[in-house]
């Protein structure tokens, strides 16, 4: 039986926008919890996730210096920061919306998850 | 090694008036630099200087200059760089220096313009088409539409106005990163092929230019925060060799997350962060905390600069306007949208583009939360919001709300903030032009 975690559990992020595009910044917090994010939250599950909100093309640039994802979702800010008639015209939330994703539990999550006091 | 220290006081235009104070009197900054112009800003100002020759500057760096005036009267050397100027850096010079001069304050203020590329626009579409970077469409198609365009100038003309004893510094469009390189290239005198080190102080500038997000805005860990109301504003202690470290003058200072959050904030492709004066590679950096609240910033690594400057256009793309009622009591989910539908329904006539949204029901990211869990709300806000090119029909739009609050379901309330405001959309187009054709200008006022 597999249990469930969240994506939050092991990484944090941020988001925003370029023109009608969203930027997703996604962050693990120790070494190993990047390794999961390379081979798992690849651009086709990032774009499964996001499905609903139909971007056009998902891509993923990698930033292994500090453990991080930045993925780009294309044309789905509705018209962008000047035209959208969304609430959320430049995707603030979005990075938090993807850290809700459920994942299954890494057998070596230990090794994903920083103690607050070891932390810099 | 000799070192400098350059302060981000202000993010955007709306940011704290208080912010940048502060920082000046706690953060023994050599330099201050203030940000104001967002992508859209400029059509803004565009048209604020059409009505009238002297405005069409971000009109809140007078406000926070104003209040520094004593704040740089105990620090003579302190000095300022910021595109506050946007339109008109000459009129919103003119103005500081009244202001200045009131407070008795002899400083130097150079303007840099020239990227403002309205004037000649006509002329150089011909043999430069502006096409859109994100759809590929020809400028022809929206000229007559156009308000702004304006070149992201770089650091060079920045160093330049510095080099003639410029205490203050006021631009129009400069790239944000640039108003950090442009005093680390004067107080350096490092040379403009010099790209590691280019690299190093434009990710800085990069790391700083949204105020506070680099040093607990934002954070994930927003809880480890403590005082949100002072949260602190981030300062570059930059050395000779291209390495720096980052803090901030109160809050939380610059942990490796905040920092790694606000380092791929909107960046596209991190290794290839194009900026007028650099390709920097973000994924070189290394980063070591210096202490609790300081992160130290080294090994960045850069490339040639194209040879282009990114234009931000705008172009007038007909009206807008959002509306808001709050829907409480059973079934408030179904009842918003009924109220959304009945409204647009009301009016009789389409619009170009319509949206109705649940807010409270998931609509920052919409279709993404199960409908099950919306259903079981007991409250939400429903905000219709409506796009045309006729003025007249989103005028009559904004009289649409109130009506539902006698005319429509029960719990239909929060109707006390007057009817919606019509406001003229500025599309954005972005586009390049080659460098060799675009003139930056530096002027010192006498």
């Amino acid at each position: 039986m597999s249990e469930r975690i969240r994506l939050s559990d092991i990484a944090h992020g941020r988001s925003g926008d370029k023109g009608n595009h969203a930027n997703i910044a996604v962050i693990s917090y120790t070494h190993a919890g990047y390794e999961w994010l390379r081979t798992f939250l690849t651009e086709e599950s990032v774009a499964k996730y996001f499905a609903p909100m139909q971007p056009s093309r998902v891509e993923r640039f990698e930033a292994p210096n500090v453990w991080g994802l930045n993925f780009v979702l294309h044309d789905v800010l509705a018209g962008g920061a000047s035209r959208s008639l969304r609430i959320d015209t430049q995707g603030k939330t979005l990075a938090l919306t993807l850290l809700q994703m459920e994942i299954d539990r890494p057998a070596n999550l230990e090794e994903m998850i920083v103690m607050k006091e070891v932390l810099s | 090694m000799k070192t400098i220290r350059i302060g981000n006081g202000c993010g955007f235009w709306g940011d704290s008036v208080d912010a940048p104070i502060r920082l000046a009197q706690r953060g023994k900054l050599d330099y201050l630099t203030l940000e104001y112009l967002a992508e859209l800003t400029m059509s803004i100002l565009a048209l604020q200087k059409q009505r009238d020759p002297a405005a069409g500057f971000a009109g809140d760096f007078l406000d926070v200059l104003q209040r520094l005036a004593p704040t740089l009267g105990q620090q003579p050397k302190l000095k300022i760089i910021t595109n506050a100027g946007g339109m008109n850096p000459l009129a919103c010079a003119q103005r500081a220096r009244e202001i200045l001069q009131k407070a008795g304050l002899a400083r130097r203020i150079a303007i840099v313009s020239g990227d403002d590329l309205l004037p000649q626009l006509d002329e150089l579409v011909p043999t430069h088409p502006f096409t859109n970077l994100d759809t590929g469409a020809a400028l022809q198609s929206i000229r007559p539409r156009v308000v702004s365009a304006n070149a992201y100038l770089g650091a060079k003309p920045i160093a330049d106005a510095l080099a003639q004893g410029a205490d203050i510094v006021i631009t129009g469009r400069v790239a944000d990163a640039s108003l950090t390189v442009g005093p680390a290239m004067h107080e350096f005198g490092w040379k403009w092929d010099d790209w590691d080190r280019l690299s190093a102080v434009s990710v800085a500038g990069h790391l700083i230019e949204c105020g506070a997000q680099v040093c607990g805005g934002l954070w994930c860990r927003w809880r480890e925060v403590g005082d949100w109301s002072d949260i602190g504003y981030p300062f570059v202690d930059l050395a000779d060799d291209g390495t720096f470290t980052i803090s901030s003058d109160a809050g939380p200072g610059v942990t490796r997350e905040t920092l790694i959050e606000q380092l791929l904030y909107e960046v596209g492709d991190p290794a290839r962060y194009l900026t007028p004066d650099v390709v920097a590679d973000f994924t070189s950096v290394a980063l070591e905390p210096a202490d609790a609240r300081t992160m130290h910033v080294a090994a960045a690594r850069g490339t040639s600069a194209t040879d282009t400057y990114k234009v931000s256009i705008a172009y007038r793309d007909g009206y807008m306007a959002s509306g808001t009622l709050t829907i409480a009591g059973p079934d408030a989910v179904a009842k918003a949208r009924l109220c959304g539908a009945t409204l647009l329904k009301r009016i009789g006539h389409a619009f170009a583009r319509s949206n109705v949204e649940c807010l409270g029901a998931g609509a920052c990211a919409p279709g993404l939360q199960p409908a099950a869990d919306a259903a079981r709300l007991a409250e939400v806000v429903l905000r219709v919001s409506v796009h045309d090119p006729d003025k007249t029909k989103v005028e009559r739009f904004a009289k649409e709300f109130a009506p539902l609050v006698t005319s429509g379901p029960p719990g239909v309330t929060g109707y006390t903030t007057g009817r919606p405001q019509v406001r003229e959309v500025f599309a954005y187009w972005p586009a390049l032009i080659e460098k060799s054709v675009v003139q930056a200008k530096v002027e010192v006022l006498a």
